[in-house]
């Protein structure tokens, strides 16, 4: 009688203790979009990147924290001479969550299906700037280029970039099948994504977070609640960021603001009356004051810029006083140019909730100068066909996430901001096939002068990151170069 | 009872087929290409346009809006843009929330309107009735999105009784039941306080009727002649009434599922809207306007039922 009873007390003493030492091993972040698919290379959805890149699928190269380029899936590169050939050295006995060997091979097979002709890879482009690639042995890649290009190695750190498993690729849309440290566990439509410990990954020391779910709140204001109720551990980006305040005098929490990758421009319409003349955009230029826009639409949390450049980067040229905020000066270039009465436009902001509010106080500041503002909220979808793509519209504001995107500058007439210049053409190719630092640092400087000096837009402020975290977490974050979540640098402190 | 049922059916059909034309050409002229939507400003142009052909979206209008039609005839949905699986899939995986939403905030909100409005009636012009009649108003008057806020705040955040939004799944037992409670809660108030106004004045002219002196004539207690006899004589106003509400609380989600982030129905429209999966949002509209068909013809079943004249007169 008595061994019976034992058994069970020693079991719920044991399980009792367990329970009360070990550490928290399981977190839940929340984030406002839900990811539509779960493949990175059928749609360019940042949420895919943010649950899965470095996660679950590895690219050859990752990005830091600081914006440089990491070894990712390889472990190591060289570039040949010419800067047209790269040699990646993968690790040996890589594997995939369903137990297929990663080789070389591998590599090649999925950077030909990304580069096919039928190929609907949102980062195509990347890849077709690749001539040959080499499988010297398992462990060995080796990419030829077609030219010298400088932001390769970014580039192949892209979820676009991914390395995944033939014989899985086509269900990674449901199934994510990679190689990473975490692999996926589970996906609510609608409500969360559930990824768990890989127990197949190479470094099993690495991570401690054994269990993540990733919960999508879409609403900013539901947003708050659900950290304060303590249904949620993290959001990398909180929506409404007059609450953070609130979080602030919290104990429970700790709310860490940084910088992202995300400049946000009024954009003009170069190639359309009234913004095809450069002293209408200097006008504008001199009738916006970034600090009131910076308050009112990101609670004073953005940096303001003066040109299309992050202010962490150490390349930045701080150019906000090219054109000093100046409602005279600004009337006389409108005079100038043919507005002696000033002039009628629109503004189209999608729905982001910086882009509305920065509409509203620039078409207030604008109307300082005799420039009547009409807005014309568009929701996303609109924005894409009406502003991107027919390229209807005088003015609009969205931020641009991508790192090292100075090169939408050369993308001539046929790109949405109408804008085309011999001398920016040949300053981007300088810097693209450049592979001296010094020499780079440069031609970034003067590419950020060009853009400034042209006023292609009004620059505004650089997006910022306002994260709220539990306050006994550790390893996320504070700036995002990159829209990843890296699981494996989390952990939780006593 | 036969040329009622087929004159029912045939307005079934009329109405789905014109549902459909409209919904299509709406989503026609409506600006948005699902395929620039999906792989971003970055891409490609000849990557754009592979994966309109890919879609099916280079056909041309009529020949999308008839193998649409003739995929729904076959009872085939077709695959969503977005999510690349079958649209039937996931309307279901999105109707296990909704419709158990819906059914629990119409359960609620018929036991609230009943019992306030047929009090208020009963203490017709008396301080009962003032209460019940400003409460109501106080009930319409608020929006629901506000008043689920302020839900959130007193039993997740202030008590943490329940959780503040997110389903965790059927698969975790009743205790998913739990993340319902708020959000239906939040749905029946304002439904609850306009059907409690239509029972109260259904139920007081009922009262005025010469029956009800019978009734009580005969050795009935006033609450006796009330549920027994007047209250079934007011059911008729009330039920069409909660014919469409329900109709309404099946499509109206959307808005609390936001608050609440729940997985429903509601949000499977929104973010459908958003991500241009056109072919998922011309399915559930024209199963909504089914279901309204549907919950009408109930509702006229319900009528026959609650009054048996009405079965001879058709």
């Amino acid at each position: 009688m008595k061994r019976i009873f034992a058994a069970p007390v020693a079991l719920a003493l044991v399980l009792a203790a367990t329970s009360a030492y070990a550490a928290k091993d399981t977190i839940v972040l929340g984030m406002q979009d839900e990811p539509p698919v779960l493949d990175p290379t059928q749609n360019a959805a940042a949420a895919i990147d943010v649950i899965f890149s470095v996660n679950v699928y590895e690219s050859l190269t990752r990005i830091g924290e600081d914006g440089t380029v990491q070894p990712g899936l390889a472990t190591s590169w060289t570039v040949a001479e010419d800067s047209k050939a790269y040699t990646f050295k993968l690790p040996r006995g890589v594997v995939f969550d369903n137990g297929e060997k990663l080789t070389s091979a591998t590599v090649k097979w999925s950077f030909d299906r990304a580069g096919a002709a039928d190929s609907t890879n949102p980062t195509k482009r990347h890849f077709g700037a690749i001539a040959a690639i080499e499988t010297p042995d398992p462990e060995t890649v080796v990419l030829r280029l077609k030219q010298p290009s400088s932001l390769f190695l970014s580039y192949m750190a892209s979820g676009g970039a991914a390395i995944f498993d033939p014989k899985s690729a086509d269900g990674n849309k449901s199934n994510p099948v990679g190689s990473g440290p975490y692999k996926f566990k589970q996906w609510v439509k609608g409500d969360r994504v559930v990824l768990e410990k890989s127990p197949t990954y190479r470094d099993q020391s690495k991570a401690t977070i054994r269990q993540a779910t990733f919960k999508f709140v879409p609403d900013a204001a539901a947003q708050v609640p659900a950290l304060l109720a303590g249904d949620i551990d993290a959001f990398g980006t909180i929506g409404a960021t007059e609450t953070l305040d609130r979080f602030k005098s919290d104990p429970r929490f700790q709310v860490i603001i940084g910088s992202t990758e995300g400049e946000v421009p009024l954009i003009l319409n170069n190639n359309k009356k009234p913004f095809d003349d450069i002293r209408v955009r200097r006008a504008v230029n001199h009738a916006i004051e970034r600090k009131s826009i910076i308050d009112g639409a990101t609670s004073g949390y953005g940096l303001p810029i003066g040109s299309h450049f992050p202010p962490h980067h150490p390349w930045y040229v701080d150019l906000t006083n090219r054109y000093p905020h100046d409602i005279a000066k600004a009337k006389e270039l409108l005079k100038e140019a043919g507005y002696p009465n000033g002039l009628e436009i629109n503004i189209k902001p999608p729905p982001f909730a910086y882009a509305r509010r920065s509409a509203e106080i620039v078409a207030a500041q604008l109307s300082e100068a005799g420039i009547r503002v009409k807005i014309e909220p568009v929701e996303w979808a609109q924005w894409l066909d009406v502003v991107y793509k027919q390229k209807n519209y005088d003015m609009t504001v969205v931020a641009h996430v991508s790192p090292w995107d100075q090169d939408n500058y050369t993308r001539g007439l046929d790109y949405y901001y109408g804008y085309k210049s011999d001398a920016m053409d040949a300053l981007m190719k300088s810097a693209l096939v450049e592979s001296d630092e010094a020499k780079r640092k440069g031609l970034y400087e003067q590419i950020q002068r060009k853009i400034s000096d042209d006023a292609v837009h009004a620059f505004m402020f650089q997006l910022p990151r306002t994260g709220v975290y539990a306050a006994k977490l550790r390893g996320f974050w504070k700036s995002a170069p990159v829209s990843v979540t890296d699981l494996a640098a989390f952990r939780w402190v006593d | 009872m036969i040329s009622f049922t087929l004159r029912r059916l045939a307005a079934f059909v009329a109405t789905l087929f014109a549902t459909s034309l409209v919904v299509f050409l709406v989503l026609e002229v409506l600006p948005g290409d699902p395929a620039l939507l999906m792989l971003g400003i970055d891409a490609q142009p000849d990557a754009v346009a592979a994966l309109r052909t890919k879609l099916g979206l280079d056909r041309p209008p009529v020949e999308r809006y008839l193998v649409w039609m003739a995929g729904l005839l076959r009872g085939d949905l077709g695959i969503s843009h977005t999510y690349g699986s079958s649209v039937s899939e996931l309307i279901g995986e999105r109707l296990v929330l909704t419709l158990p939403l819906a059914l629990i905030a119409m359960a609620l909100t018929t036991v609230i309107a009943l019992t306030l409005g047929v009090y208020a009636a009963s203490k017709h012009n008396t301080i009962g009735d003032y209460g019940v009649m400003t409460a109501t108003q106080v009930g319409i008057a608020v929006p629901n999105f506000w008043f689920a806020i302020l839900l959130v705040l007193l039993f997740a955040v202030a008590l943490g009784w329940l959780p503040a939004g997110g389903f965790p799944g059927w698969s975790e037992g009743p205790i998913a039941l739990k993340s319902l409670i708020l959000p239906s809660f939040a749905l029946a108030v304002v439904q609850a306080a306009i059907l409690a106004r239509v029972t109260r004045s259904a139920v007081l002219e009922v009262l005025r009727e010469d029956f009800v002196r019978t009734a009580r004539a005969k050795g009935l207690t006033r609450t006796q002649t009330l549920w027994r006899h007047v209250l079934r004589n007011a059911l008729i106003p009330v039920v069409t009434i909660m014919g469409l509400q329900f109709s309404n609380l099946l499509a109206g989600t959307i808005i609390i599922e936001n608050v609440f982030y729940l997985p429903g129905l509601g949000r499977l429209i929104f973010q459908s809207i958003n991500q241009r999966d056109l072919i998922v949002v011309k399915d559930v509209v024209v199963l909504l306007a089914a279901k309204v068909v549907v919950i009408n013809f109930v509702v006229d079943m319900l009528y026959a039922v609650i009054d048996p004249r009405l079965r001879t007169a058709r």
